[in-house]
């Protein structure tokens, strides 16, 4: 199993450490994992993206430039990731603020609505936790307790006392997520 | 097996410089290698190993505290990307002239000039050929993973100790930035004053108890005396690279047609073959650990086993492939691909040159 993800957001989104618990979470259940963000100017144009490869194997290429699946939270990304969706891999997003929704017939493509949920929820910043719940129900490739279990390696004790929180937020991200269409 | 940690290849060196044993770090921030230092302020190990961390002034006063500090035989290193190695040049040489171990870590960014932030590998004509001015070399190790950010620093000690001779390691942003699993080595302690004593004799450290004066220096005014001290530098360049080339080899044996890439363009390469394997072309990739000492021999091998053509692929605009050419010495056809200025080439790009240049050409 080799899974290419790429999450693209705004900065501030959590789109980083949302790729840094994905790859956690692949490290407490043995597999090999890559993180590789981008760094350079574009985020100083507030846009950010990461690569997270989860795979069996030892990780050739961390730079890539077609994806498996790629996790899309604003419309710039959509501009630019959507094209590099590997036919038959997945889409998923978030809609709001999305104002050119997905238009590819080749993928699967499923919405979720993070930033609303996370409103409702009254806490904006476990946004990234509800999508990576959502993407979590449509490809389980990390158990959840490997999640969790990832979080407390990756969050400072004292941040420890957010866990169940945060999966809270996993688990309303795995009941949120709605499918646009499957091939 | 140690604890797995997730980590950047920045972060990674820093943890094992620390665990290397190291006496003091001495560096001047910049893009993308600043981790090293925020890594080394945050773990504050001189509360524990009591190795100095020191924010410089400047690039040129590191590399000169560095030629200090490893003139004492104290482990000593610094790291910087592009920009700052070439403000290193002049002490660089000072070093290698003196012939004082140190390490030197370049996390290379795109040039020339102040360039960008991005990855790059346009300076490996400065790190294999000498950069600084005079004949020399430094040994030069190139990680292609996390992993190998951590275990080539106890391995460049150790050279560099062995030669008397700087070390470098030559990385990249990509390779700074990313995170992957890393497992570290057991801690070494750092020496102490009469183990360093009793290891290095040639080490300025205070008047030995004979009385006779030791002194490390590039400066000798008596030509002849300067001609013998060079042909000394030069037979051990020899020995270096008889006894120390490191490489690996993926997928050669059977191989038409061999790829030769270093640090992130290897990675990147081995996705490559890959994708050209499942087509049915029989590719190889020939990685070298060391960029100087060079596998020339290993190619020379390739060569005769029956390969028909080799293509560097490098983030520059066409760097080791001088030295794959020396090695092929024009018995097959070998060509460079790569992408430069900051970007990086995929792995169906790398593909689509292999059968362009090299199966098609």
């Amino acid at each position: 199993m080799t899974e290419e993800i790429i999450i693209a957001g705004f900065g501030g989104q959590g789109v980083l450490s949302m790729g840094k618990i994905l790859a956690y979470s692949g490290i407490m259940q043995d597999q090999e994992v890559s993180w590789m963000p981008s760094y350079g100017p574009e985020m100083r144009g507030g846009t950010a993206n990461v690569t997270v490869i989860v795979s069996d194997e030892r990780i050739s290429s961390p730079i890539l430039r077609a994806y498996d699946t790629a996790i899309i939270l604003n419309q710039q990304s959509m501009d630019k990731f959507e094209p590099a969706v590997k036919p038959g891999g997945t889409l998923l997003y978030d809609p709001n603020g999305i104002s050119r929704h997905p238009s590819r017939k080749d993928i699967n493509i499923y919405r979720v609505e993070g930033a609303q949920k996370a409103a409702e929820m009254g806490n904006t910043k476990i946004f990234n936790m509800i999508v990576l719940g959502a993407y979590l129900k449509i490809k389980p490739i990390v158990k959840l307790e490997n999640v969790i279990a990832g979080l407390k390696k990756s969050l400072p004790e004292r941040h420890h006392k957010l866990i169940p929180l945060n999966e809270d937020a996993i688990n309303l991200g795995m009941k949120s997520v709605e499918v646009v269409q499957e091939v | 097996m140690g604890e797995l940690k997730l980590m950047k290849g920045n972060e990674a060196i820093a943890e094992a410089i620390i665990r290397a044993g190291a006496d003091g770090y001495f560096g001047y921030p910049i893009t993308p290698q600043s981790e090293v230092l925020e890594y080394l302020m945050a773990a504050k190990p001189w509360e524990t190993t009591g190795m100095v961390v020191l924010q410089a002034e400047s690039e040129v006063a590191s590399i000169n505290m560095l030629y200090g500090g490893g003139g004492t035989g104290k482990k000593v290193v610094t790291s910087s990307s592009s920009p700052g190695i070439s403000l290193m040049q002049e002490g660089l040489s000072y070093i290698a002239g003196a012939e004082i171990p140190i390490l030197i870590i370049n996390v290379v960014r795109g040039g020339p000039g102040l360039g960008d932030i991005q990855p790059s590998q346009s300076d490996y004509f400065q790190a294999t050929k000498g950069g600084g001015h005079g004949d020399y070399r430094l040994i030069v190790l190139a990680p292609s993973s996390v992993q190998e950010m951590a275990d080539f620093v106890p391995v460049a000690y150790e050279l560099a100790f062995k030669y008397r001779n700087p070390a470098m390691i030559l990385s990249d942003g990509a390779i700074g930035q990313m995170m992957e699993k890393v497992e570290f080595f057991e801690p070494m302690p750092r020496l102490s004053d009469e183990e360093i004593k009793a290891r290095y004799p040639w080490a300025t450290n205070g008047k030995p108890m004979n009385g006779e004066r030791r002194i490390l220096t590039s400066l000798d005014l008596d030509p002849q005396k300067l001609e013998d001290h060079n042909i000394h530098l030069q037979e051990k360049y020899r020995q270096i690279e008889e006894t120390e080339v490191r490489f690996e080899t993926l997928q050669c044996d059977d191989a038409e047609y061999v790829i030769v890439a270093y640090g992130t363009s290897a990675r990147v390469s081995l996705k490559a073959v890959k994708l050209l394997r499942e087509k049915g072309v029989k590719v190889g990739l020939l990685r070298p650990i060391t960029l100087w000492p060079f596998p020339t021999k290993k190619i020379q091998k390739l060569v005769d086993q029956g390969v028909k053509g080799f293509l560097s692929v490098e983030m520059s605009a066409g760097q080791m492939v001088e030295d794959v050419r020396l090695a092929v010495n024009g018995k097959v056809k070998v060509e460079h691909y790569g992408r430069f200025g900051g970007m990086i080439h995929s792995p169906e790009e790398v593909v689509e040159a292999l059968e362009q240049k090299i199966i098609g050409g």
